[in-house]
């Protein structure tokens, strides 16, 4: 039953082979069985008996709409009504949200059954998990590596089969990266396709939810769901939501591939540039065109966006001050101390070096040449990508330059950890849609390709994605021990 | 001190608070006075995960502002994060504007003694307003009240074009009665709708470069303004003449002690690290937008107080009087329109009687008892003779201690004017002939005595003769 698709379930929930009850018990027992991924911080069994069971009811009424019935999970960076929303830290750690995330109750109103909520990195500052105050997710296909971050509770746990879908959030590869390093299919929308409202914010003009599967197929129903404008979110783009399942058939033949140079330089593992090539020639043989673009300031994209996403971190976490919620010292002297031991106590390394960061790169004198000059190399990366896009339907290259690396390998050198997301980075600076699906496997752990679009062409992203998975079965492949 | 070598340079920033239903970037209510934090809803307490969206209205408000000080209303303006900490500022950052505000540069024409002048407004942008932090009754603990928080400010920034406490407090007092012409702001001063901060500093007189300013904050009425800016010009001139220097800091007026005292010098201030905030779109205000502003403009208070000269026949102070604020313009021409155009009477009586009522009782014009209906049936009764001047003064204290109409209180207690000459003959003749001694007196070129007859006769006929026509009999008879 766990190693079917969201697609699957659905079909067989409304033809009553089995109930959301039963679907339900399932994963729960299985999230308690593989607890040792530490894939959740919480984990709600009671909640989700109660939904499955008014998910049969609306099953059984047929008022039911696509994903009512389905077990699904929230990254812990969506605020959920009466249940912990931590963000993976310690300040938050007694923090019980008051109000329910838009995506949140975007599923609640389908009819979906959440199970809890997942392990992330601190404030979603991380690329492998290890930065999370409940301690680091394992890779199921190698308990000694990481997920990947910063949803790599999110990715460990669709991989292990816990949950069949999930929300991630991506801000520079959040979704894609621990997508890749895990073996799942992982979409980071359009900036503004999905409301942002009560998912706490890293870095605003970077964040964007965005559903995290097995399968493109499943992708397009969780994305269906969560996207929309949303009038609480201003950044939110008032735009309709197409039928992403009514295009995920389209053939592609004269579909136009770019491949820019840039992402097949220096630095990329060589196994994983063959994988790329051979799923590349894929797409040939599925009726595509493949062409060499270029997009000379990609190699900025990493500077610009440390500059950047530290910059709104620095001020989005100031209101965790010790004063409303959330973590507070014990017996505080007086209002300084307050301040300086509630977040120097609750806050992670990594965290407080970016808000450092962030406090530096904005202070008076120094704001022209950091933040004021990313802000310039973030319009010519988008140029970048406008001109290429302008030439092919898609862009494709790897997400990431080496497979799942080992738990404490880079958590020393925080500059290699950068460096993990030197794909994916570019595509936040620009706001544009990006998938990473599997394409196969590198000394038997999983490699991801990614597929870039137009803004809002979700659809067009899904589709390519389908299509592949159509004629592969890397996305098939579950990790030894949880078949 | 000497004060005659001396240039004062004064420049102000005013924060008013927009008079909108719902606060600037959640839909919380604005009210005051509500139990703390009742009015505070998740995006006022900064929970995590809220976003912030912007109010329209405290927009249009905005503008409106900036067309009657015809001011550059920025196409496109951009919402900054002002980066700093403290207990009663939610979210570790204020949402206002930096770099492009909403009004760009526009003017008000002030009046000091009789000279015009013109202060420039440097700019006028938006902003959130913080909560309260309340130290009293918390047992050395600090309570914080978030109602306000996310209040719609419109904090506007002159040039430092004044050159005294007087043209201060005159700026300030027409800025008060612009932005309550204009329905944006209460302009309640106590609950802290309008409130001050004053850049003060001096020069030797002739030097064009300015000396170094402090700003003094929280001045929150009219005399506190000009008592503080004062206060401060003496510290400075004292400083410098003492051969001391003027540091640039923040001070806070003290309005017990009457003195202005240091906050923080400049090297304690805090760099706010200002940068566009990537929750809100920058906001574009389109030609057909202001057009559409533009048309719901009033009358503004100098082209009615114009008018009122031009109109009814004001002189300059009492036009300056009853343009003061909207309510009183449109008292007085409802006055003058239901006493069948009585201009002058209606002058005379606004800024004599009423305004002084009101100002014994303490009341503004919105709670005066007597409302332009009954006030003009009084008018009319003048007008048209029925009872005197003086009777009127009877009749609108009637008026004003209740709730009948002049008609009914001049029926009530007899006050019609005696208009049966022969009566008034008959009464003047008794009086003459009873105080023959007078009479003698006043045609012996005593004519004070005129005043004892007069005053006679108004005693006999209760005030009810008409004065004119009494002069005219008594003089003829006396002169005999």
């Amino acid at each position: 039953m766990h190693n079917k698709t969201i697609a699957e379930l659905a079909r067989g929930l409304r033809s009553g082979e089995f109930s959301s009850v039963e679907l339900t018990r399932i994963f729960l027992d299985r999230i308690t069985q593989h607890q040792n991924l530490n894939a959740f911080v919480t984990v709600t069994p009671d909640q989700a008996l109660a939904q499955a069971e008014a998910a049969d009811k609306r099953l059984a009424e047929g008022s039911s709409g696509l994903l009512t019935g389905i077990p699904i999970a929230q990254k812990d960076i969506f605020c959920t009504d009466g249940v912990k929303t931590s963000c993976g830290s310690k300040m938050l750690d007694n923090f019980i949200a008051p109000y329910d995330a838009t995506v949140v109750t975007k599923f609640n109103e389908a009819g979906a059954v959440m199970l809890g909520k997942l392990n992330m990195d601190e404030f979603a500052m991380g690329s492998s998990n290890e930065t999370s105050y409940y301690g680091p997710v394992l890779n199921p296909w190698d308990t000694k590596t990481v997920p990947g971050g910063s949803s790599g509770g999110s990715a460990a746990a669709v991989a292990a089969r816990l949950v069949p879908g999930v929300t991630g959030t991506d801000t520079g590869g959040s979704i894609r990266q621990p997508a890749a390093l895990c073996g799942i299919t992982g979409l980071k929308p359009t900036y503004g396709r999905v409301s942002r409202y009560g998912m706490i914010a890293y870095a605003s003009s970077l964040d964007q939810g965005g559903p995290m599967t097995r399968t493109a197929e499943d992708a397009a129903m969780l994305l269906q769901t969560m996207a929309g404008f949303d009038e609480k979110d201003s950044t939110s783009v008032d735009k309709p939501v197409p039928d992403y399942l009514a295009s995920i058939n389209q053939k592609l033949e004269g579909l136009t591939i770019g491949l820019p140079k840039e992402f097949f330089g220096e630095g990329l593992d060589a196994g994983i540039a063959a994988i790329i090539e051979t799923a590349v020639e894929e797409y040939r043989r599925l009726g595509a065109t493949v062409k060499e673009v270029s997009m000379p300031n990609l190699k900025y994209a990493i500077p610009a966006y440390y500059i950047i996403a530290p910059a709104e971190c620095s001020a989005n976490l100031s209101r965790f001050d010790g004063v409303r919620f959330g973590y507070r010292c014990e017996n505080p002297s007086d209002l300084t101390d307050l301040y300086t031991r509630s977040r120097g106590e609750a806050f992670g390394k990594e965290v407080k070096r970016r808000i450092l960061i962030g406090t530096y790169a904005l202070s008076a004198g120094y704001y022209d040449a950091y933040y004021l000059k990313a802000q310039k190399v973030r319009r010519l990366i988008s140029e970048d990508f406008k001109k290429a896009l302008s030439e092919v339907d898609v862009i494709m290259g790897p997400v990431t330059p080496s497979t799942a690396f080992g738990l404490g390998e880079k958590t020393g050198d925080p500059i290699q950890m950068y460096l993990s997301d030197i794909y994916t980075i570019a595509i936040n600076l620009a706001g544009l849609p990006a998938i990473s699906i599997p394409a196969g496997f590198l000394n038997a752990m999983p490699v991801g390709l990614q597929i870039i679009g137009q803004y809002f062409a979700e659809d067009r992203l899904l589709n390519v994605a389908h299509q592949y998975q159509q004629v592969t079965d890397w996305h098939q492949r579950s990790p030894k021990g949880f078949e | 001190m000497d004060n005659q070598k001396w240039e004062v340079v004064i420049g102000l920033e005013i924060h008013t608070q927009l008079a909108t239903q719902s606060k600037i970037f959640s839909g919380a209510p604005t009210a005051y006075g509500a139990e703390p934090n009742v009015q505070a809803c998740a995006v006022d307490l900064g929970l995590p995960g809220v976003l912030p969206v912007l109010n329209e209205e405290a927009v249009r408000m905005a503008v409106k502002f900036g067309l009657a000080i015809e001011a550059e209303i920025a196409p496109y303006s951009v919402f900054a994060r002002k980066n700093y900490f403290y207990p009663d500022l939610p979210k570790g950052y204020q949402i206002s504007q930096f770099e492009l505000p909403i009004v760009g540069k526009g003017y008000l024409d002030i009046e000091v003694d009789g000279v015009k002048k013109r202060i420039g407004v440097t700019r006028a942008h938006l902003e959130e307003d913080a909560g309260k932090s309340l130290h009293e009754d918390f047992h050395g603990l600090t309570g914080i009240d978030l109602n306000r928080a996310g209040t719609p400010l419109l904090e506007i920034v002159s040039e430092p074009d004044m050159r005294s406490a007087k043209e201060a407090v005159a700026y300030m007092r027409q800025l008060h009665e612009l932005v309550r012409y204009l329905e944006i702001c209460d302009g309640n001063m106590q609950e802290g709708s309008f409130r001050c901060d004053a850049n003060v500093s001096v020069r030797p007189k002739g030097q064009s470069e300015f000396g170094t300013r402090a700003e003094i904050k929280n001045i929150n009425s009219f005399k506190f303004v000009e008592k503080a800016i004062n206060h401060e010009i003496e510290r400075q001139i004292d400083l410098i003449e003492m051969g001391g220097r003027v540091v640039q800091e923040t001070r806070l007026y003290d309005a017990n002690k009457d003195e202005t005292r240091s906050m923080r010098s400049k090297e304690e201030a805090n760099d706010y690290r200002y940068f566009p905030d990537p929750d809100l779109l920058p906001v574009s205000i389109s030609e057909a937008l202001k057009a559409q502003i533009k048309a719901t403009l009033p009358e503004l208070p100098g082209a009615k107080k114009l008018r009122f000269i031009e109109q009814y026949g004001q002189d300059d102070e009492s036009a300056t009087t009853l343009t003061s604020s909207r309510e009183l313009a449109d008292f007085y021409e409802q006055v003058v329109q239901q006493s069948g155009g009585q201009a002058k009477l209606a002058t005379n009586w606004m800024t004599g009687d009423v305004l002084g009522a009101l100002n014994k009782a303490g009341l503004d014009i919105s709670h005066c008892p007597v409302r332009p209906e009954r006030l003009s049936g009084l008018i009319k009764r003048i007008a048209d003779n029925t009872i005197s001047g003086k009777i009127a003064k009877q009749v609108f204290d009637k008026l004003w201690n209740g709730t009948a109409t002049a008609d009914e209180i001049i029926e009530q207690d007899g006050l019609v004017q005696i208009t049966d000459m022969g009566a008034i003959e008959a009464i003047i003749d008794t009086i003459i002939a009873n105080n023959q001694g007078q009479v003698e007196q006043f045609r012996s070129g005593k004519d004070k005595v005129f005043g004892f007859f007069v005053g006679q006769v108004m005693k006999e006929t209760q005030g009810k003769a008409n004065p004119a026509e009494v002069n005219k009999m008594l003089m003829a008879k006396l002169k005999g």
